[in-house]
């Protein structure tokens, strides 16, 4: 998505060395997709080779001066998330950023997500809804594709902020596809203006998190 | 086991223990004595119990948010509603058990028996079982490594008491992890018929499901086909058509084309799916006349084409 496919990772003394996506490196990544030899090849592997990994990803890359590290992590409440709270938990400030889509279905699933976070002692800076509505490029009309309201209510039940919703914008799947910066190419989008109010509330509440 | 050292060699391969990774991991000594290669005398049971089961049907995806729950459900409502075929739905998803809610199960309770744990049954011809309904609250959540979800997805094989079963379909969560790893190793004597991937459109989801392709080689396991979803959306306003996840790379009918595999069809993106799910009915009852029913169903008959195609071979082979 952030057009460094086939991009290698090196070493140096300090560790591996990220990938930086950006001209002016503001933004390093790592990720597994650069340890594999071929894109298609399939990372079967169990929960204690993950943990690993992932141990070694916080710890043996050599991140530099960083304002945020964002970790990007599967569905679920399993091995890559006990790891990385695990190997995170020495660092403050830490949060979570829990995404759901609009629909009873991933709601259900989600409210599981938050316990997670409640279990482990993460605090949920808050959630956002995704895929929420669709509008019709032909006739600008907006339809809920997935639903409507589930992430607001999810948040209220939980008693967590919610933090916004993201609406569908082929441009934006389209941009991620072939690796465009969404937010220089189309900043009239709905997307982009939704994406940019809840990064602003990220910003603010991270300071909260420190205590 | 619980952690292993980085560059473990794998607890069944020939230098388990003995690998220069193994110095001062805990498990070296039972690793080094054969004992994880050891096959789990569960693989034999599980044989003996899939006895009575005819097709058995993996749906796979390489990414999560594709529409594989809502598929595999699907699947299974248009399997039993022929009133004398005997489905069973398998939910293996067990940190995020969507089942239950979409078939509209939710808050249903396994009871066991002498001869093991019931499924739960939506009709008298279709029987479900998943973590949900193990649960007893919503906001559960299953926080297991995978040791401890191979070991529910034994018993759930091993346990269950599923009857004479035409198919049985098992819906699993995203990836290529401990979940399938498992459901494959267990199922090796009993045989699976094949697996069903549900990708959506575009190139990054595609990635996601050569790796899952990738994987199925890697285990022997046959692949029925790709079904593509939420392939096209048509506004219900003005009609016209629109690509909500644009398929820049051909979308999955180029992959299938360019990899010999089925592409067993595509399925539009209707909002009344969606609203289905949440209420727990099915789509093919709330919305019959939808393109997207009508793509279902044409799927669904290509799986048990494939399936049935696949009996008359294994029948000619013990014949001859």
């Amino acid at each position: 998505m952030l057009r460094a496919q086939g991009k290698a990772v090196h070493q140096c003394d300090q560790g591996w060395v990220p990938v930086f996506v950006d001209q002016e490196q503001s933004i390093s990544l790592m990720s597994v997709g650069f340890l594999l030899e071929n894109p298609n090849e399939a990372v079967v592997w169990r929960g204690p080779k993950k943990h690993a990994l992932i141990k070694q990803f916080v710890s043996d890359v050599a991140w530099g001066e960083l304002d945020y590290l964002v970790v990007d992590t599967p569905p679920g409440t399993s091995d890559e998330h006990m790891a990385t709270v695990e190997a995170l938990r020495p660092y403050r400030p830490l949060g979570a950023l829990v995404v759901t889509t609009p629909q009873a279905v991933s709601v259900g699933d989600v409210r599981r997500e938050l316990t997670f976070c409640r279990k482990t002692g993460l605090q949920v800076i808050g959630v956002v809804e995704n895929m929420s509505g669709f509008v019709c490029p032909h006739c600008a009309d907006c339809t809920n594709v997935f639903s409507r309201g589930g992430g607001e209510e999810l948040a209220q039940l939980a008693g967590v902020p919610f933090l916004g919703s993201v609406p569908l914008d082929p441009q934006l799947t389209r941009s991620l596809e072939e690796g465009r910066d969404f937010i220089q190419e189309f900043p009239k989008s709905t997307a982009y203006a939704a994406l940019t109010s809840i990064a602003q509330k990220v910003l603010h509440r991270m300071p909260a998190l420190h205590s | 086991m619980e952690e292993a050292p980085h560059g473990c060699p794998g607890a069944d391969s020939a230098q388990a223990g003995r690998g220069a990774s193994c110095q001062g991991c805990p498990n070296q000594r039972l690793c080094a004595s054969g004992a994880g290669a050891a096959p789990d005398p569960a693989v034999e049971e599980i044989k003996e119990k899939m006895k009575t089961v005819k097709h058995r049907i993996l749906v796979l995806s390489g990414k999560g948010g594709v529409g594989k729950s809502t598929f595999s459900a699907h699947l299974a409502y248009g399997l039993a509603e022929d009133g004398d075929t005997q489905v069973a739905l398998l939910d293996i998803d067990i940190c995020g058990p969507s089942i239950p809610k979409i078939m509209g199960l939710e808050g249903e309770q396994v009871h066991q028996s002498g001869s093991g744990w019931s499924p739960v049954y939506m009709e008298d011809n279709l029987g479900v079982m998943s973590v949900g309904f193990l649960l007893s609250s919503p906001d559960d959540a299953v926080i297991w490594r995978g040791p401890k979800k191979n070991g529910m997805i034994k018993q759930f094989l091993r346990d269950v008491d599923w009857g004479d079963v035409d198919y049985l379909i098992v819906d699993t969560p995203p990836g290529t992890s401990d979940e399938h790893l498992s459901v494959v190793q267990y199922l090796a004597a009993a045989h699976i018929d094949g697996a069903v991937i549900l990708t959506t459109p575009q190139e990054v989801a595609l990635q996601d499901v050569r790796k899952e392709i990738s994987f199925c080689h890697k285990v022997k396991l046959p692949i029925i086909g790709v079904v593509e979803n939420m392939s096209g959306f048509i506004c219900p306003k003005c009609k016209k058509e629109s690509q909500i996840f644009p398929p820049t790379t051909g979308g999955a009918e180029a992959m299938c084309q360019d990899l010999k595999i089925p592409l067993l069809g595509k399925v539009p993106l209707d909002p009344l799916i969606g609203k289905s799910c949440d209420k727990g009915q099915s789509f093919f009852i709330e919305a019959p006349d939808s393109p997207a029913t009508a793509a279902y169903k044409s799927i669904i008959q290509r799986i048990q084409e494939f399936c049935s195609s696949r009996q008359s071979h294994n029948e000619n082979l013990i014949s001859s």
